[in-house]
């Protein structure tokens, strides 16, 4: 995976590359002063058509942004995908009726057909052998070439006037008029109104259906619900993202959302807020230039956002994970570091100044250079100073407190593991070099007490005891020594 | 409604288009029958593996990489292309691969994530470039499987014999190797569809199987995009097999029921385009929509109507008196 990622990294790149050379080129040919004017007009809102188009961008992405979360959580993400190409000979057929761009009978008509697609979607699976994601693709194709039919055949009629019917494509938020504002309003009305009072019940069958069936929930009833209010949201959508992007507006918001948080609802406030903000940064970008295509600007909106939580996400963030790990990985070194260190004291008694770097290299087995590394890395946080040309290694009071902590851990665990799990001494080591770096104070002053304050491990050993963690000075340290030589390195 | 619907006429549906514009319609119904075919074929593997909604992803995201690949080399050269949608192809494989595996977003959503993001970036590019790339929008979400005969194409010639035109004979070319790579490839692709583990045990690599029917299916769409564009062609990868999958349970069987289901869905398709004057293309997938409805009815073994029936005659005999002892 790893691999593919590094394959996938360089493609991405290149696109956004290429496309941001292609926006270069645009704004050279249109001037800068177009370009900021044209995003003066936007940000004033004062251009009715601007105020349209944002209002539409903000209701289209709470209401995908809302039923998309839905559809998220119960696996049907590309149901969005299915009914929005399904709705097609819908829209053809409203058109019909007047021939004219009506919104309300093209709304009908497009969600009469987008049901009837998910009706044949469950008919199909129910009664053949056949998966849902072929019955999916099955119904999204042959309805959508219903509907290339039979707008090809209205195109050929003498009173056919095809010229809004294209926007149904690609979407165009600023052909978005008041007529188109109304509907859009009273389906995010709807919507709004059925999450918060159907909130419980799609919660539920959504996460359980057996559970929701068991008490009652009439689970096929919910679902269709769900599906009408998709209907409705994709046909909203169809005008300003257009058909084939309308499943983006569905999935990604609500997906990017779904990586930052647990909680339903805050996903649903999430989603509906990401969806707003791909939806207002779509109608921006394609205000900018002359025939530039809203959907795919909010398409890209949408993407960026999710990027940002696959990567940062503070939880599941690709990166944030990687940063993680990394500095578990550190603190698990450092500690190793410190115990080596407290094993050579230990090996003279805790007499002498200071470990030297060979000692350490020694006790660590590995080379000198990688022993000063480490020294290093003990130096930049403030765990041990060093001396002589950075090659003796002295502890602070907090880097003794932890390498006494540290060994304590370990030997409690051993002892722990000899006494009430009956493993042999000679087998409890490795695991407890793992345990060492994990254990709660709260856990180690349980494990000595049920040890009855052990002071030898199995080998033993002398455990550090808590009075010489609170000590708090290695005995060796010089009380002069606040900084050292090679604090600064 | 009337002037929607052209009243039926025998002679001008059925006969005229051979008798009078042979030379159309021989090859707009082979090209049909031969992107039926070769997505067919290649579609009955993605059913079975579950994966019939990647085709959908991959035939949208091919878009910017033809984009790209017009941009890049500028020309609409049959190279170029290919290898934009072959990188475009693998790049939404691996994109769906890396956001599904390495976040807790499940498949279907990562699916729509991807597909919609490179269709975006696609129609972004062609819309910036519109003059420098010549490619319509539309022609790339239908099709047009009008312009693929001699009188608007070049014609393929080798050694003095006429072959037919540019599209076709690519398109040919594509079928026949996709033919000749399953014959190959047989087992590989059965067991690593059916059981990826068995598949490990026997020494086949899943995962390069898995790439390599990405790679082909990218091929396979990039070629049928000129005659159907995106958005029917995961028509022909998912209906044909779908509705031989309803008729036989035996995979050789199944492919050879694609390839009889493509020929009849071209064929009455064009018909039916020739009686409403609609889409060609559109109506080649409607016509396959509709055999898909009469394999879903009728099927011997799986069919609503048949089933019903065996149930009736079971109710029956199990109600009659005699078998009450």
């Amino acid at each position: 995976m790893t691999r593919s990622l590094k394959f996938a990294l360089p493609v991405l790149f290149t696109l956004c590359a290429a496309l941001a050379s292609a926006h270069a080129d645009r704004i050279g040919d249109l001037g800068e002063v177009t370009i900021r004017e044209q995003a003066l007009r936007f940000v004033s809102l004062q251009d009715p058509t601007v105020r349209y188009a944002v209002l539409g961008s903000v209701l289209l992405g709470i209401t995908c942004g809302l039923l998309g979360s839905f559809i998220v959580v119960r696996k049907m993400a590309l149901v969005g995908d299915a009914l929005s190409h399904a709705v097609l000979p819908g829209v053809a057929l409203g058109f019909l009726w007047h021939t004219s761009k009506d919104p309300l009978a093209i709304f009908i008509g497009a969600t009469v057909a987008g049901l009837l697609g998910t009706v044949v979607v469950g008919l199909v699976q129910q009664t053949t052998r056949l998966k849902e994601d072929t019955a999916l693709g099955m119904v999204l194709a042959t309805f959508f070439a219903v509907g290339v039919c039979l707008m090809t055949m209205i195109q050929r009629l003498p009173t056919g006037n095809k010229s809004g019917l294209e926007k149904f494509l690609f979407g165009q938020a600023a052909a978005i008029g008041p007529d188109d504002l109304q509907l859009m309003a009273v389906v995010t009305g709807l919507t709004l109104l059925a999450v918060f009072v159907l909130y419980k019940e799609f919660l539920v069958t959504s996460f359980d259906e057996g559970f929701a069936r068991a008490s009652g929930f009439p689970a096929r009833v919910i679902h269709y619900t769900l599906m009408l209010l998709l209907a409705g949201a994709v046909v909203i959508a169809l005008q300003a993202v257009g058909v084939v992007l309308v499943s983006a507006m569905l999935i990604t918001p609500a997906a990017a959302a779904y990586l930052l948080t647990d909680r339903m609802n805050r996903m649903l406030w999430l989603s509906a807020g990401f969806g707003m903000l791909a939806g207002v940064a779509g109608a921006f970008f394609s205000f900018l230039g002359p025939s530039l295509p809203t959907g795919p600007f909010m398409v890209l909106g949408a993407t960026a956002v999710f990027g940002g939580a696959f990567f940062f996400g503070p939880r599941h963030g690709l990166v944030t994970r990687w940063w993680r790990q990394r500095s578990r990985a550190q603190r698990v070194q450092r500690e190793n570091t410190l115990k080596s260190v407290y094993h050579v004291l230990e090996g003279r008694q805790f007499q002498g100044e200071g470990v030297s770097l060979r000692e350490l290299a020694e006790r660590r087995r590995e080379t000198v250079e990688e022993a000063r590394q480490q020294a290093a890395e003990l130096c930049r946080h403030a765990l041990a100073t060093l001396h002589e040309e950075g090659n003796l290694i002295f502890l602070t009071p907090a880097g003794w407190q932890l390498a006494c902590a540290i060994v304590r851990n370990h030997r409690l665990w051993e002892l722990y593991l000899t006494n009430a799990a009956q493993i042999a001494a000679d087998h409890v080591h490795e695991d407890a070099e793992r345990i060492e770096h994990v254990l709660g104070e709260e856990v180690v002053r349980e494990l000595e007490r049920r040890l009855d304050y052990a002071t030898q491990d199995p080998h033993g050993r002398p455990i550090p005891s808590w009075a010489d963690l609170r000590q708090g000075a290695a005995p060796n340290v010089r009380p002069d020594d606040t900084v050292g030589y090679g604090s600064s390195i | 409604m009337n002037q929607l619907i052209p009243p039926f006429d025998f002679e001008r549906v059925f006969l005229a288009p051979w008798t009078q514009h042979f030379e159309l319609t021989f090859w707009i119904v082979l090209m049909g029958f031969l992107v039926a075919t070769a997505c067919g074929l290649v579609g009955n593997y993605l059913i079975l593996r579950r994966m019939a909604l990647v085709g959908d992803a991959i035939s949208h995201s091919i878009l910017p990489g033809i984009a790209v690949a017009f941009l890049l080399a500028n020309s609409r050269g049959t190279t170029p292309m290919f290898l934009g949608a072959l990188a475009a192809g693998v790049a939404t494989t691996i994109l769906i691969e890396a956001i599904h595996k390495r976040s807790r977003v499940k498949q279907d959503a990562a699916i729509g994530i991807a597909f919609t993001s490179l269709f975006a970036l696609g129609v972004i590019l062609i819309s910036l470039y519109a003059s420098k790339v010549d490619l319509d929008q539309e022609c790339v979400l239908y099709g047009e499987i009008g312009f693929v005969t001699p009188l608007t194409q070049p014609v393929v010639t080798v050694g003095g014999l006429t072959l037919g035109p540019v599209p076709v004979v690519r398109m040919a070319v594509v079928t026949l190797v996709t033919g000749l790579l399953i014959a190959m490839f047989y087992k590989e692709l059965l067991v690593s569809s059916f059981d990826p583990a068995l598949a490990f045990s026997l020494g086949i690599n899943a995962t390069v199987m898995h790439y390599a029917l990405m790679c082909w299916l990218s091929v396979v769409v990039v070629s049928a995009f000129e005659a159907v564009g995106a958005i029917l062609v995961i028509a022909m990868l998912i209906l044909p097999g779908a509705t031989a999958a309803l008729l036989s349970q035996r995979l050789p069987v199944v492919l050879l029921l694609t390839v009889v289901n493509a020929a009849l869905s071209a064929t009455t398709g064009f018909h039916l385009a020739t009686w409403l004057d609609c889409s060609i293309a559109g109506a080649m997938v409607v016509m396959a929509g509709v055999l898909f409805c009469l394999a879903w009815v009728f099927s011997p073994t799986q069919g609503l109507l048949p089933r019903q029936w065996q149930r009736t005659r079971t109710n029956t005999a199990l109600s009659a008196p005699e078998w009450i002892h």
